[in-house]
């Protein structure tokens, strides 16, 4: 990479990052080549009908209804505690990990429901992958062997595995950084790295969706930057879910954005729209108080 | 261009050399003091005066500190005078040992002892007659042995009560710390009971490293409790969120990630078992001779080797000998503790 380049990039990078005002938000929204469901070939996306979810006793998600169409980028906002990060593990059924967790309603995947009794829970996050908030590169494995990790821990058989990995670590925009190094312990890299690192391990199975958990919120604005891309990237191919706090994040990569709400109670999805109408023009006040960050 | 000395490194937090004077000084005085406590008073002897010089020393400390400072800091001077006390009373015992066996095991080591067995001397024969390779070959496939039973039972124990965290996992987590506390005469009781006599009816080195195994399950189950609860959680659910089998997690992420604690748990179990004497004396049948086989016919151990040397011997040799076994079990259980310090410092790899 040339030294013009890489300024070039920087220049690109300030001029995303400053725009901070909520009334430019949905401009920038605006701006964005939008993506227009159903065009690729990609299945029919991804659904939930009536959505709740408790912990014990204690009701956290109430009826959450919404259709993330395939190819699209789909943003959940809202504050801390309205059970947007509890919604997105309902998605690939990581919910059900944590051991008092209970759920009613119906989560369909190319039109299956994936809590349907005999369904395979391994194969459904195979098709539905995950990034975590923290990044969690494995620590016992290199670079390399993290990537096609989650082939040996479904026991996918691969021939081109070389390829596989040079693809994945493409697509999460991080080969240029260790192409060279990949046979060093995924530990060695910076936290925007790992990041990046857990995105190529999930794409290495070839998820049709991928449900993204706060991703940058542990990153420094340059990792975000790169995150993002990646994101845009990805979406060409892919159904993507991200839930967070950053509403300049939300407004730069999502198509559709839900805006999700707790009053103390269970936490609701109060407003599902295209990303630019959430934040020029939101239907509830409740959403617009929050997007202009009167509160929240 | 701006003209820049750098400046020399220094540490104005650092004890002033006139301060380590004064308090060399202070200390000089306190041993004063507590010699003439010793002429004046009814204290007496080495513990006498070192208990007077602890006293005098804290005391004067203490006094300095006041004066230099304030009453927080002559507190805070005087909790340190009492760490170092007890740090120093929980290395007498260690040093002592240590010191007794090398002064009195070297003279017991010699070449011969490690290409010769018992079966051509007595204890009471000079210490260059005969040798411990069957105790130490013995020792090496009972313990062996007793780790080829513990390990598979302790990590598997220490994964139901991690990763499985089934309904029976408090139960069985207060009983393997009850199991921690099973005096090893016990466990070698137990297999004198329920296999040797009325099942095998013969002392062997496979009795023994059952009776050790009893002792060593619940050091590693605990051990690799501990080590793998250190894995964070976040990595579980990446495995998981691959679509992994919770087995494939366990088996490719998580055990993995905890390698180097359980290798100091089988370390650590080792250790726990090796100068084990009670269990075998009992069960191993206790033998003179090289024996290879753990399925037939009594085996020598180190502990037995010791214990032997000292209680049918009466001379000289016969306890030079044992002090010798006695330093190099010694040896070879630092060695492994050691072992354990290195691998569990190393980064996980």
């Amino acid at each position: 990479m040339t030294v013009t380049e890489s300024s070039n990039n920087d220049n690109n990078m300030e001029k995303k990052m400053q725009t901070t005002t909520p009334s430019s938000l949905a401009s920038v929204a605006g701006n964005r080549e939008q993506r227009v469901p159903g065009t690729n070939l990609l299945g029919t996306g991804l659904e939930t009908r009536g959505v709740h979810a408790w912990f014990g006793t204690k009701h956290v998600l109430s009826d959450v209804s919404l259709d993330f169409a395939a190819g699209t980028v789909t943003a959940l906002i809202g504050p801390s505690g309205c059970g947007k990060s509890t919604y997105l593990r309902t998605l690939n059924r990581m919910h059900e990990f944590i051991p008092t967790a209970a759920l009613a309603g119906e989560v369909l995947l190319d039109g299956q429901d994936i809590y349907a009794p005999g369904t395979d829970v391994t194969k459904i996050r195979l098709r539905v992958g995950m990034v975590f908030q923290k990044p969690n590169p494995f620590p016992s494995m290199t670079i390399g062997e993290n990537v096609l990790s989650g082939l040996k821990l479904a026991q996918i058989k691969k021939s081109n595995t070389d390829e596989l990995l040079e693809s994945c670590l493409q697509r999460a925009g991080l080969w240029n950084e260790v192409k060279d190094r990949l046979g060093e312990h995924g530990g060695a890299l910076s936290g925007g790295q790992q990041q990046r690192l857990c995105i190529a391990r999930a794409l290495a199975v070839e998820p049709q969706v991928l449900l993204m958990d706060e991703p940058c919120s542990a990153l420094d604005p340059g990792s975000t930057f790169r995150i993002e891309q990646t994101i845009s990237e990805l979406a060409k191919s892919m159904t993507i879910v991200i839930v967070t706090h950053n509403m300049q994040q939300a407004a730069r990569v999502a198509d559709y954005t839900a805006f999700f709400l707790s009053d103390g109670g269970p936490g609701v999805m109060v407003e599902t729209a295209p990303t630019s109408k959430i934040f020029s023009n939101p239907s509830d006040k409740r959403t617009e108080d929050y997007v202009t960050g009167r509160f929240g | 261009m701006t003209q820049s000395t750098i400046p020399k490194p220094q540490m104005p937090w650092g004890t002033s050399k006139a301060q380590r004077m004064a308090t060399a000084s202070l200390l000089v005085l306190a041993g004063l003091l507590a010699g003439a406590a010793i002429e004046l008073t009814g204290l007496s002897g080495k513990l006498g005066f070192a208990a007077a010089y602890f006293f005098f020393a804290s005391l004067v400390i203490f006094a300095q500190q006041l004066q230099l400072r304030d009453l927080a800091a002559a507190k805070d001077s005087l909790l340190s005078s009492f760490a170092l006390l007890a740090m120093t009373i929980t290395l007498i015992p260690i040093v002592s040992i240590v010191s007794t066996v090398v002064l009195k095991g070297y003279k017991g080591i010699h070449f011969g002892m490690f290409t010769n067995d018992m079966t051509q001397a007595s204890v009471n024969d000079p210490v260059q007659a005969g040798g411990l390779l069957h105790a130490l070959v013995g020792t090496i496939i009972m313990v062996g042995g007793a780790l080829i039973v513990s390990f598979p039972i302790g990590l598997l124990t220490a994964l139901y009560l991690t990763e499985i965290r089934g309904s029976l996992a408090r139960p069985i987590k207060f009983l393997v710390q009850a199991m921690s506390g099973v005096p090893s005469i016990v466990a070698g009781l137990f297999i004198l009971s329920i296999l040797v006599i009325p099942v095998t009816q013969e002392l062997n080195g496979l009795m023994g490293s059952l009776a050790l195994s009893i002792l060593m399950i619940p050091t590693i189950a605990r051990t690799a409790e501990e080590m793998l609860l250190l894995i964070p959680n976040e990595l579980r659910e990446a495995g998981v969120a691959l679509g992994a089998t919770q087995w494939r997690t366990v088996s490719g992420v998580v055990v993995p990630a905890a390698k180097s604690g359980l290798v100091t748990a089988v370390i650590l179990g080792i250790a726990r078992i090796i100068g084990e004497t009670a269990p075998i004396l009992l069960v191993s049948g206790g033998a003179d001779a090289l024996n290879f086989n753990p399925m037939s016919g009594p085996m020598g151990s180190l502990p037995f080797y010791i214990w032997k040397a000292f209680l049918t011997g009466g001379t000289e040799e016969a306890y030079a000998r044992a002090w010798g076994g006695m330093l190099i079990l010694l040896i070879l259980i630092m060695v492994l503790f050691g072992l354990a310090r290195y691998l569990s410092g190393r980064r996980a790899v």
